[in-house]
C-alpha cells in the first residue's frame, strides 16, 4: 500500500502544466486533480508514474462560466461545487444530483468532475450526466485545443482518447432552449457505493405529458455509459402513460448494453426497473 | 453525590479517542526506532522453491531481510491455545514465516526491515520468490478426506479435529412424528475492527528483556504464550497494549508478526515497528464463521421439539489460530438447543484445515452460529406444521419457574424470564395488526415478513474448572487492583482488557458506588503486564461479568479494612461503624463518623493504627466465576421486500434483552447497536469469498459490503431485569448479544416476506440478486 517513488510538480498555469507534460518523453507525467481514483491506483501499485503533475493550482482548469446558449465548466470543479454552485444548479440540475450522488463527502471535497470523466471508470456516475446533458469536452494540448462528445473521449473502460501531452480542460453544455425535465436514478453498490446501474434522463416538455429530445443514458453496467436510443424514440413526441413508459423500460432491455461478466437476467431486470421508475419519476415531474 | 451505578455517565474515554489524543500501538515511536514489512505469499498453497533477497538487501536503508529458514531455529511455533477434549486434535504446525509450503494467500514468507516504512515497502518489492503453486482447498466440506490436496502434511484428511457431543439419536429421530432438515452456510465474515493490527518490540540487551506493543484483546495470554515461542520467561516479557481500536475477536490470537518483529527487535538490536494496511487486514488477520451445518430437528405434530441434531463442518483456514478449535466447539455445541426445553441433543463437529486465512473467534464466536441454526428450525418447523412461529416458541421457551435449567449438553442455565422478553418485544410489534396488514399487502404484490429470534447465550467467560475440562488452555478467573491513594484517590487495575466497550467508564461507576466517591477521582489501569499482575483479557462478554465482579470483591476488602481503621480511630467497635455514600459513621451517634479520604490518610500516615492491621490501603481480589452467565431476549425484524429487484429493506428492528443489572445504560445501548449492525450485516451483506484458486475476491472494502449507518433503521430498544443470581453484581454480558440474536431474526423476516414464493431457505448474505434470483427461480412475480 505505498507508491512507487516519484517527483511532485505543481504547475502554475496550463501552459506550464503543458509543457511539464511535453518535456521528456521517456518520463511518465500523470496529472494529479483530486487524487481519488489516481492515489488508490499508486498505492496498488497499478499506477507509476514518475511524475505527478499537481494541476489543483491552475486557474483556467476551474470555475464556471455562462457563455451564450453555454455553460462552461472547469475540468477541476469539484463535486461538491457542482452541488453548490448556484448556476449549475439553475441550468443543468441533474449535473447538481449526479455529483450530490458520488461516494461520500470527503470523496466529494477532494474529486473532479474532470478527474472523473479521464479516469474513464465504467462504473463512474459522471460520464452518464454528461452524456445526457451532451456535454462537448475540451482537451488542450500542444497542438491546440479538440472538442469532442463523451462517446468520442471515452474508448473502453479506463481508457480515453486523451494524449499523455493533453489535458481536459472543461466541460461544456449547451443551456436547454424551453422548460426541460431531467433525472437520475442511481443504485450504488453496498459495499463501494459506486453506481451498479444509474439512469440518466433529460428531456424538453413541449406540453404536458409529452416528451421531446429525449437522452436516456445507462451507466455503470456496460464499458460506459451509453445512450439507449430505441428507449428514447418509443418516447419521443408520444403520449405518456404508465404503459408507455413500462414498453420504454422493455426496449431498454434489448438494447442493453452489458458487461462480460455480468449477470444477464438480474442486470437486465436491474436496467429494465431503474429505467421505468426514473421514468415515473421524470413523468410525476411533467403531468 | 449522586449515586451513578445504573446512570448513562458518559465514556471518560472517548474525549481522548475522539480527538486523536488516544495511545494506539502505531502511535509508538522510540529512539531508533524501524520499520518491519512483510512478504506475503499472492498463493494460497505452493511450495517455496527459491527465495533472492539480494536486490531487497541492496537497498539503501535497508536493515535486514530474514526468511523463515533464519527464524526456524530461533523461535518456536505460534500454537493453539484451545484443544477441546475427546477430540483427536492434530496440531498444524505454525512458523512465524513459512519456510517450505505456503498454505493461504497472506501467510508470511520474508521480513524486510528498514530504517523507514516506505524503503521496507520498497524492498519488500524486490524480494523474489519462486513458488512452485499447488491445487487449494477452500471450502471445509469439500476439503475433507484422504485425496484432497491435504494443508499439513500431519493432518492425513484436512480434518484437525473431530468432536462430538450428546448420544446417538437414531431411534428417536426414526419414530418422531416430524422431522425437518435443513443445510445452513454460516459464511465467512471479515472482522475488519477500525485499527488494523500492529506491534512493536524492544529488546533492552543490557536487562534482557523485551518489551512489545502490541493490538491484543489479552495482553497476558500474549504474555504467556509469547514467553514460550520466543524463549524469553515471563519475567523478562512486557506486553502493552493501551488503546486498542477494536477487536470482535481478531486480536485475541498471537499472530505471525509479532512474533517476528519480537525476533528482529532481538537480532538488531533496534526497536522494531509493524502496522498493517487494510488490505494485509482482509487476508492475514483471522476470519470468522464458515460452518456448514446440517440440521434435523425432530418434534410433534403439536409442536413439541423433541430432539436436535446437528453435523458442523467448520472451516479453520490453514493454521489453527489461538482460540479456534474452542468456536465451533464447545461455544458452539453445547448450545445448539437454544432457549429452548429440547431434551435431546447431539452435535458432530469436524475441525476442517484449508488453504485459506485462519478462521477464529469473532463477535459471539460459536453462538451466532448455534442461535442461527435453532432459530431458523424453530421457523422451518413452524412452517411445516403451518403453526404460528411465535406459538411454537411459546411452546418451547424455558419457562421462568425451571431456573436454573440444564440443558441437554449438561449447562447450568443460571436464571431467565424468556416469555417476558417475548411478551414485551410482541407488545412493541403489535403483531396481530403486522399480521393483517402483511395479508392485505400480499394481495397488492407487495411483501412484507416479520422475523423472531428468542436468543439465549453464554457468556461471561467463564468458570476456570469448566475453562480445563473444555480444553481451554489458560484459566478465565478475573484480577482487579484497587490502590486507594493518600488522598482518596483511586487507581484501579483491571485485567480486562478493553478495547472500545467502555470499561474505564463502567469500573469506576462500580467503585464509585461502592465507596462512594466521584468517578472523576477513579482512574482505571489496563493493558499493560507491567502494571497488572494477570488477567485473562477481554472477549466472550466477560469483563465486566467477571471482571467487574473481581473489582467488587476488591473493593469490599477495602471497605472492610478502612472500617476497622476507621472504627479504631473513631474509638468504637467495627460493629458499630457504618459505611455510606463515602462517610463512615457511629451507628446512632450520626454527627460522628470520618470520610473515606481521611481513612485513607490514616492508613497511609499508619500513627495509629488497629492491631494487626497493615499500614496502605490496597487490595486485590481473584474473581473465578461460578458458572457462566446467560443474557437472553427477543429480537423482531420486520422487513419488505421489493419483488422487482429482490432489495431487503429494514423496516424496524426491535431488541428487547436481558443482560442482568445494568450498570450504564448508554453503553450498553451503544454495545447493543454494534452488535445488530454486525448480526444484520452477515444476514444482509457481508460474506467473504474464495475463487477456485484460494484468492480472496471480496478483498477491499470495495467488494465486502461492510454495513452503513445509513442502511439500518433506528433501532428500537427495550430491556427487562433478570439478575445473575451467581454474579456478585447481577450482571449478565452484553457484549456479544446483538450480533448473536439478530442474523436469525432477520433472515426469518426475509424468509416470511417470501413464503407466498414457496421459498424456504436461502444462504447468507441475502443480497438483492440472490433474493430476486430465489423468486425467479420459483416463477416470479
Ligand atoms: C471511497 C471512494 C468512493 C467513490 N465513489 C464513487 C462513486 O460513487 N461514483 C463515482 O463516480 N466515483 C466514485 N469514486 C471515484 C471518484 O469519483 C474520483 O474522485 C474520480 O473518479 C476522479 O477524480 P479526481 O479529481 O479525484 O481525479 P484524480 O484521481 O486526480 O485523477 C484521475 C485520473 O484522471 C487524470 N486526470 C485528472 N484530471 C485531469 C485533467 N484535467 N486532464 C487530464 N487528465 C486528468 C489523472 O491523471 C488520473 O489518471 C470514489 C472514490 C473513492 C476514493
Amino acid at each position: 500500500m505505498r507508491t512507487a517513488p516519484f517527483e511532485y510538480h505543481r504547475a502554475h498555469d496550463i501552459d506550464d502544466a503543458l509543457e511539464w507534460l511535453t518535456r521528456d518523453g521517456d518520463r511518465e507525467v500523470k496529472i494529479l486533480a483530486g487524487g481519488h481514483s489516481l492515489l488508490p491506483l499508486m498505492k496498488l501499485k497499478l499506477a507509476t508514474p514518475t511524475v505527478l503533475l499537481d494541476v489543483q493550482g491552475v486557474s483556467e482548469l476551474k470555475g464556471v462560466t455562462m457563455e451564450p446558449g453555454w455553460i462552461r465548466i472547469g475540468a477541476l470543479s469539484r463535486y461538491v461545487d457542482l452541488t453548490r454552485d448556484p448556476t449549475v444548479a439553475e441550468a443543468l440540475p441533474l449535473l447538481s444530483q449526479v455529483a450530490a450522488t458520488v461516494a461520500d463527502m470527503q470523496v466529494r471535497n477532494r474529486g473532479t468532475i474532470g478527474g472523473s470523466l479521464c479516469h474513464a471508470d465504467p462504473q463512474a456516475d459522471i460520464p452518464a450526466a454528461v452524456l445526457a446533458l451532451d456535454g462537448r469536452l475540451i482537451v488542450v494540448g500542444p497542438r491546440g485545443e479538440r472538442r469532442m462528445t463523451l462517446d468520442e473521449f471515452i474508448v473502453a473502460p479506463f481508457l480515453t482518447v486523451l494524449e499523455p501531452t493533453e489535458i481536459l480542460s472543461a466541460v461544456e453544455f449547451p443551456i436547454p432552449s424551453g422548460p426541460q425535465q431531467s433525472v437520475y436514478l442511481k443504485r450504488p453498490h453496498p459495499a463501494s457505493g459506486y453506481p451498479i446501474v444509474g439512469v440518466a434522463i433529460t428531456a424538453n416538455v413541449p406540453t404536458p405529458g409529452h416528451l421531446s429530445n429525449v437522452r436516456v443514458v445507462v451507466g455503470g453496467m456496460g464499458s460506459k455509459a451509453y445512450r439507449a436510443y430505441a428507449t428514447e424514440s418509443t418516447l419521443n413526441e408520444k403520449e405518456l402513460s404508465p404503459e408507455t413508459l413500462r414498453q420504454a423500460a422493455e426496449v431498454a432491455i434489448t438494447e442493453a448494453q452489458l458487461s462480460d461478466d455480468a449477470d444477464v437476467p438480474y442486470h437486465s431486470q436491474l436496467i429494465r426497473t431503474y429505467v421505468e421508475r426514473a421514468l415515473h419519476r421524470l413523468y410525476g415531474g411533467v403531468a | 453525590m449522586l449515586d451513578v451505578l445504573g446512570q448513562p455517565v458518559k465514556r471518560h474515554e472517548d474525549d481522548r479517542l475522539i480527538r486523536g489524543k488516544g495511545q494506539y500501538t502505531d502511535d509508538i515511536r522510540l529512539p531508533g526506532m524501524v520499520y518491519a514489512h512483510m512478504v506475503r505469499s499472492p498463493h494460497a498453497h505452493a511450495k517455496i522453491k527459491a527465495i533472492d533477497i539480494k536486490a531487497a538487501q541492496a537497498l539503501p536503508g535497508v536493515l535486514a531481510v530474514f526468511v523463515g529458514d533464519d527464524l526456524k531455529d530461533s523461535v518456536g511455533m505460534i500454537p493453539t491455545a484451545w484443544i477441546p477434549p475427546n477430540a483427536d486434535m492434530k496440531m498444524t504446525p505454525h512458523p512465524a514465516l513459512a519456510y517450505d509450503t505456503v498454505r493461504y494467500v497472506g501467510d508470511g514468507v520474508a521480513v524486510v526491515i528498514a530504517e523507514d516504512p516506505y524503503t521496507a515497502s520498497d524492498a519488500a518489492d524486490l524480494v523474489r520468490v519462486t513458488y512452485a503453486p499447488l491445487e487449494a482447498m477452500t471450502h471445509p466440506r469439500d476439503a475433507m478426506g484422504p485425496d484432497k490436496p491435504l494443508v499439513h502434511q500431519e493432518i492425513s484428511d484436512n480434518v484437525a479435529f473431530h468432536w462430538s457431543v450428546g448420544e446417538n439419536l437414531d431411534e428417536v429421530f426414526a419414530s418422531s412424528e416430524v422431522v425437518v432438515r435443513q443445510e445452513f452456510r454460516q459464511q465467512r465474515l471479515i472482522p475488519s475492527a477500525m485499527e488494523p493490527r500492529s506491534a512493536v518490540a524492544q529488546y533492552n540487551a543490557a536487562t534482557e528483556e523485551l518489551t512489545l506493543w502490541a493490538t491484543t484483546q489479552n495482553p497476558h495470554i500474549h504474555r504467556f504464550l509469547m514467553s514460550g515461542i520466543l524463549g524469553i520467561p515471563e519475567h523478562k516479557l512486557r506486553v502493552v497494549a493501551i488503546d486498542v481500536g477494536g477487536g470482535f475477536g481478531s486480536k485475541i490470537a498471537c499472530y505471525p508478526d509479532e512474533v517476528v518483529v519480537a525476533y528482529a527487535s532481538r537480532a538488531l538490536g533496534r526497536p522494531v515497528k509493524w502496522t498493517e494496511t487494510r488490505q494485509e487486514n482482509f487476508i492475514a488477520t483471522s476470519h470468522g464463521r464458515d460452518h456448514v451445518h446440517e440440521v434435523e430437528l425432530a418434534g410433534t405434530r403439536d409442536g413439541d421439539i423433541k430432539a436436535i441434531r446437528v453435523k458442523a463442518f467448520s472451516n479453520l483456514g490453514a493454521y489453527l489460530s489461538t482460540a479456534a478449535p474452542g468456536v465451533p466447539t464447545i461455544l458452539f455445541g453445547l448450545v445448539v438447543n437454544g432457549a429452548y426445553k429440547i431434551p435431546q441433543a447431539s452435535v458432530d463437529v469436524y475441525g476442517v484445515v484449508t488453504h485459506t486465512t485462519p478462521v477464529d473467534a469473532y463477535r459471539g464466536a460459536g453462538r451466532p452460529e448455534a442461535t442461527y441454526l435453532i432459530e431458523r428450525m424453530v421457523d422451518l418447523y413452524a412452517r411445516k406444521l403451518a403453526m404460528d412461529p411465535v406459538q411454537v416458541r411459546r411452546r418451547n421457551l424455558i419457562p421462568k419457574e425451571s431456573f436454573p435449567y440444564t440443558n441437554p449438553m449438561g449447562l447450568e442455565y443460571d436464571s431467565g424470564n424468556y416469555q417476558g422478553t417475548l411478551d414485551k418485544a410482541l407488545q412493541l410489534v403489535d403483531y396481530p395488526q403486522f399480521r393483517r396488514e402483511q395479508e392485505a399487502l400480499r394481495k397488492q404484490g407487495k411483501y412484507i415478513g416479520i422475523g423472531f429470534s428468542t436468543y439465549v447465550e453464554m457468556c461471561g467467560l467463564g468458570p476456570s474448572e469448566v475453562a480445563g475440562a473444555v480444553g481451554f488452555q489458560g484459566g478465565l478467573w478475573e484480577s482487579a487492583t484497587v490502590r486507594v491513594h493518600p488522598t482518596g484517590k483511586v487507581t484501579v487495575f483491571t485485567g480486562a482488557s478493553p478495547h472500545g466497550q467502555g470499561e474505564e467508564t463502567t469500573f469506576a461507576q462500580i467503585v464509585s458506588h461502592e465507596l462512594g466517591i466521584p468517578v472523576e477521582d477513579i482512574e482505571v489501569v489496563h493493558g499493560d503486564t507491567a502494571r497488572i499482575a494477570m488477567g485473562w483479557g477481554t472477549y466472550g462478554s466477560r469483563s465486566t461479568v467477571v471482571g467487574g465482579a473481581a473489582l467488587h470483591n476488591a473493593t469490599q476488602k477495602i471497605i472492610a479494612k478502612a472500617t476497622k481503621i476507621a472504627a479504631h480511630k473513631l474509638e468504637v467497635s467495627e460493629l458499630d461503624v457504618t459505611f455510606e455514600a463515602g462517610q463512615f459513621r457511629v451507628a446512632g451517634v450520626p454527627d460522628r463518623g470520618m470520610s473515606f479520604a481521611n481513612v485513607a490518610l490514616d492508613a497511609y500516615l499508619a500513627w495509629s493504627l488497629p492491631e494487626g492491621v497493615e499500614p496502605a490501603l490496597e487490595e486485590t481480589a481473584f474473581y473465578n466465576p461460578k458458572n457462566f452467565t446467560y443474557p437472553f431476549g427477543a429480537h423482531v425484524a420486520i422487513v419488505s421486500v421489493d419483488a422487482t429487484t429482490g432489495d431487503v429493506e429494514l423496516m424496524r428492528y426491535i431488541a428487547v434483552d436481558d443482560v442482568g443489572n445494568i450498570i450504564n445504560p448508554m453503553i450498553v445501548e451503544g454495545q447493543i447497536h454494534g452488535g445488530l449492525v454486525q448480526g444484520i450485516g452477515q444476514a444482509l451483506y457481508e460474506g467473504a469469498e474464495f475463487d477456485d484458486q484460494g484468492q480472496l475476491v471480496t478483498g477491499s472494502f470495495l467488494d465486502y459490503a461492510m454495513p452503513k449507518a445509513r442502511f439500518f433503521p433506528r433501532f428500537e430498544t427495550d430491556h427487562t431485569v433478570t439478575p445473575s443470581p451467581h454474579n456478585p453484581l447481577g450482571v449478565k454480558g452484553v457484549g456479544e448479544t446483538g450480533a448473536i440474536a439478530s442474523t436469525p431474526a432477520v433472515v426469518n423476516a426475509v424468509l416470511d416476506a417470501l413464503a407466498p414464493f414457496g421459498i424456504r431457505d436461502l444462504n447468507m448474505p441475502l443480497t438483492s440478486k440472490k433474493v430476486w434470483t430465489a423468486i425467479q427461480e420459483r416463477g416470479g412475480i
